[in-house]
């Protein structure tokens, strides 16, 4: 079959990905869209390795490490999440602005509130 | 003797030294140094006078070549003749009994060591500007000259009127040192040398054109520090000083240096009789115009300084007509009379408390000393014979009657219109101070107006003296003044007629007549109150300040307030703004970070894109 | 135009739509099981290029754990399972300039560079249990080692970072 077809489902799915990633509001969606990004890699990876025709299967064994990287991520991420709901009570990630580079004079202000 | 000249300006100068270092620490106080120094002054100005005189048509010369800038060459020394002798003499009489009035009139004074010091600086730099050979010399004289009568008009400076006064006195005749200045560079590069023997030596050589500058730019000078017009709107507010000032530098010597430099530098003048034909107009018109100002003038201290501005004029006047040995012997008298009469008025303020004549009266009783000899100063100031100021004064106007044509004529009439006027006012200020019922405040005057102490009192009557005797030696040919003064060629000698002395007396007596009978008329009013309208331009001094004011200072101000503002906000906001600007564009750049973690993710993929981008198109090249 | 183009072209249709359907559902809960039809659309696409281990242990873990624990995450942060919260942030317009642009751009890339490129299905080793097995642990032991590692160190810190503020100032008596 045409590598190029993988290569392209690969590339529009990482675009995907990317929209969710900077689009969405919802601190669980955004990583859903990252999880969505790591699988265009995913494919990516193993698509080349069967084009490769690779006997030691280096592709294939990365993309089984890319899982396991992204199993850990999502449970850190997750928790992350977990700990800046109990503290802002919301999950909108775009309200969460206390890292925000504020004038001098209010930016005290933004601290004590945040 | 001459040689030792030099003594008579450095002892002075030693003595301020001494008496601004260490004068807290001697017994006795400031006035040891500041009395002494000048009376070692006289000394040496006495012992020279005697060894000059033994020969009076030799110069004493002496000189030390100096050059401080590469190019030029410069003297530095002492030029001693007849006139630099007696003039020294006078300036040192005046001085020492200024120094010992002093003691008594500042007893009280916080800063007496201060005023003492800078006196006897003042002296050393009139002394100066006397005995100097070399232009630049006499310059340096002048300028600390001006710089003393700043700083001692400004004693009081707590006042604003003391600080006012001193700053006009500085700029005003700042303004006629510049022109002094070129004159002096105009004569010292036309005669090859800035000495003063080879200035004077052939002042024709230097061809017409030039030497009718300098003395025209040297005019400048003189005009501005002798208080003629139109730079004598200093004299006047000067006054906001201590009143022995008044009577060393404003009457006696500082603004008498002025003529002196013209008698010095007569030979340059007598090669440009365009310059003394302005002298001469100038003269003219200030002697009358301030011997009117005097005559409605209620404070004592101004109408002296009016006074002398008018009698300044009758110097530079017989100066301008030939009457050399005439201008000279009345800038004698005048030092002695005015000073006096200075003194005089100052022992009246300090019993009184006020300068104003309408505060003043029937004080000859309370202060006898300084009633008598106030007399005899005001009868040598109008011109009473046998005082000095009559024959000094006559003497001008022979010279000016003499000499005939235009100029000589006009001095002659307006000389004789202001003894007139001058025998008015003077009658009018002893009327009004000494005479009359008491006007002022102090009540019962028994207690608290009394004579001054006789630290202040000797003074008056060593000045009165002196105005009497320098009447006496009044005979050209044998001893005299004439003989003293060795006049340069070409001047008038000093001639005196008979009928002459009898017209100015009479005048004298009649205006002197009018003023007493307005008073007994009416003994309680100003006689000037007679004048009735005409008295409202006199009184504001015919609007000259006014018209300075208008054209010079408030335009000046103007600019200086302009300058401040575009100083202010064009330049200072530059600098200010540097940081103002910066802080804003990093206000602009902080809206970057605003706290939401997908814009800061969108700028990254966006960058990395493009990156991207650009990097396979090139390799794609 | 063989049988592994097409079928993996329909795969690939259906990942990408369920991808789409991921990033814009306005509910978490719907956006998770769009996300489970992404990943088993996955799975087929690998099965087509025979990585069989790859693609069971996608199935297993991506499905099985991942999703299941953003399912937690999504219910422990009460997100609404009705369509009330608005799920999109201002940054939409930008974002999906971004996401065409980067997707754009890969696929021109990746495309032009390897337009001839072909796979032969039929001839090439295939990923089975044993193969990939023997290639872990003959070749790439010390990484699988470091990536165990890895997963204790992400399951302390999980499990520290989600404690509550109140277990720690229990005082030991």
């Amino acid at each position: 079959m045409h590598l190029s077809i993988a290569l392209a489902v690969s590339a529009l799915l990482f675009g995907v990905g990317v929209y969710g990633l900077l689009a969405r509001s919802n601190a669980v969606a955004v990583l859903m869209a990252v999880e969505l990004m790591l699988n265009a890699a995913n494919l990516d990876l193993v698509a080349f390795d069967a084009w490769w025709r690779d006997t030691m299967h280096a592709g294939q064994v990365f993309a089984l490490f890319v899982v396991v990287v992204a199993a850990a991520e999502v449970g850190v991420g997750l928790a992350i999440v977990l700990a800046v709901f109990r503290l802002c009570e919301t999950a909108a990630i775009d309200e969460v602005r206390a890292l925000a580079d504020r004038d001098p004079v209010l930016s005290s202000a933004a601290e004590a509130e945040a | 003797m001459s040689h030792y000249a030099w003594l008579m300006p450095a002892l002075p100068f030693a003595a301020a030294l001494v008496g601004l270092l260490v004068s807290r620490h001697l017994p006795g106080g400031p006035a040891v140094p500041a009395v002494g120094g000048t009376a070692l002054a006289l000394v040496v100005a006495l012992a020279v006078l005697v060894d000059v005189e033994r020969a009076p048509s030799v110069v004493h010369q002496t000189a030390r070549s100096w050059t401080p800038i590469g190019g030029v060459q410069l003297a530095v020394g002492t030029r001693m003749d007849g006139l630099a002798a007696v003039t020294a003499v006078m300036v040192a009489v005046v001085a020492l009994l200024v120094q010992v009035y002093s003691t008594a009139y500042m007893a009280g004074d916080p800063r007496y060591s201060t005023y003492a010091a800078e006196v006897s600086l003042f002296t050393s730099a009139m002394l100066v500007v006397v005995v100097a050979s070399d232009l630049f010399e006499l310059l340096i004289g002048w300028e600390v000259m001006g710089l003393c009568s700043y700083l001692l008009i400004g004693h009081y400076w707590q006042t604003e009127g003391a600080r006012a006064a001193a700053v006009k006195a500085f700029v005003t005749t700042r303004v006629g040192d510049t022109g002094f200045l070129f004159g002096i560079f105009v004569l010292g590069v036309g005669a090859g040398s800035f000495e003063i023997g080879r200035v004077v030596g052939h002042p024709s050589a230097m061809g017409h054109t030039a030497v009718t500058a300098a003395a025209l730019l040297l005019l400048a000078g003189v005009v501005g520090k002798s208080a003629q017009f139109p730079l004598h709107v200093w004299l006047p507010d000067a006054m906001a000083g201590p009143t022995p000032i008044s009577a060393l530098i404003h009457a006696a010597t500082m603004v008498a240096a002025g003529v002196y430099v013209v008698a010095r530098l007569y030979p340059v003048y007598l090669a440009a009789p365009t310059a003394l034909t302005v002298l001469g107009v100038i003269a003219c018109i200030t002697m009358l115009g301030a011997a009117l100002a005097a005559l409605v003038e209620d404070d004592l201290k101004r109408v002296l300084a009016w006074s002398t501005v008018s009698q300044l004029a009758y110097m530079s006047a017989g100066l301008a007509v030939g009457g050399w040995t005439a201008g000279v012997y009345h800038l004698l008298t005048h030092a002695a009379f005015k000073a006096l009469l200075f003194l005089a008025a100052g022992s009246v303020v300090r019993s009184l408390g006020t300068n104003l004549m309408s505060e003043m009266g029937g004080l000859r009783h309370r202060l006898p000393t300084t009633f008598v000899t106030a007399l005899v100063g005001g009868a040598a100031l109008a011109g009473i014979p046998p005082f000095g100021g009559a024959f000094s004064k006559d003497g001008v106007l022979e010279a000016a009657r003499e000499r005939g044509g235009a100029l000589g004529t006009a001095v002659f009439v307006v000389g004789l219109v202001t003894v007139l006027v001058t025998a008015a006012y003077v009658t009018r200020l002893v009327l009004r101070t000494f005479f009359g019922a008491y006007r002022g405040s102090l009540d019962g005057v028994s207690a608290e107006a009394h004579e001054s102490p006789s630290v202040m009192t000797v003074p008056l009557v060593v000045l009165a003296t002196a105005s009497v005797l320098l009447g006496a030696p009044v005979l050209p040919h044998s001893y005299g003044v004439a003989r003293w003064l060795d006049a340069p060629l070409g001047t008038r000698p000093l001639h005196l007629s008979v009928a002459g002395g009898v017209v100015t007396a009479a005048l004298a007596v009649l205006g002197a007549a009018a003023v007493v009978v307005l008073h007994r008329r009416r003994p309680a009013d100003d006689p000037a109150a007679v004048l009735g309208r005409v008295a409202v331009p006199l009184a504001n001094a015919f609007y000259v300040d006014a018209v300075y004011d208008r054209i010079l200072v408030r335009p000046v101000h103007a600019i200086a307030n302009a300058l401040r503002v575009v100083d202010g906000r064009g330049i200072d906001s530059v600098v200010t703004g540097v940081g103002a600007g910066t802080s804003a564009f990093g206000a602009v750049l902080r809206r970057a970070q605003n706290g939401n973690v997908q814009a800061y993710a969108s700028g990254l993929v966006i960058v990395v894109l493009a990156i991207v981008v650009s990097v396979s198109l090139a390799v794609a090249q | 135009m063989t049988l592994a183009d097409a079928v993996f072209g329909l795969l690939g249709v259906v990942c990408l739509a369920s991808a789409v359907l991921v990033v814009t559902s306005r509910n978490v809960i719907h956006a998770a099981l769009w996300l489970v039809v992404c990943f088993g659309a996955l799975a087929g696409c690998y099965l087509v290029l025979t990585a069989e281990f790859v693609a069971w242990v996608q199935v297993l873990i991506y499905i099985g754990a991942i999703v299941v624990l953003m399912l937690f995450g999504a219910m422990l942060t009460r997100a609404p399972t009705g369509q009330q919260q608005e799920l999109d942030s201002r940054n939409r317009p930008i974002a999906a300039l971004t996401g065409l642009a980067a997707g754009g751009t890969l696929c021109v890339l990746v495309v032009s560079a390897f337009r001839g490129a072909y796979v032969d299905v039929h001839h090439v080793a295939v990923g089975d249990g044993k193969v990939i097995g023997t290639a872990v642990f003959r070749y790439f032991v010390l990484p699988f080692e470091l990536a165990s590692v890895l997963l204790l160190a992400a399951l302390v810190g999980a499990i520290v970072l989600s404690r509550r503020p109140t277990d720690r100032r229990d005082p030991t008596p």
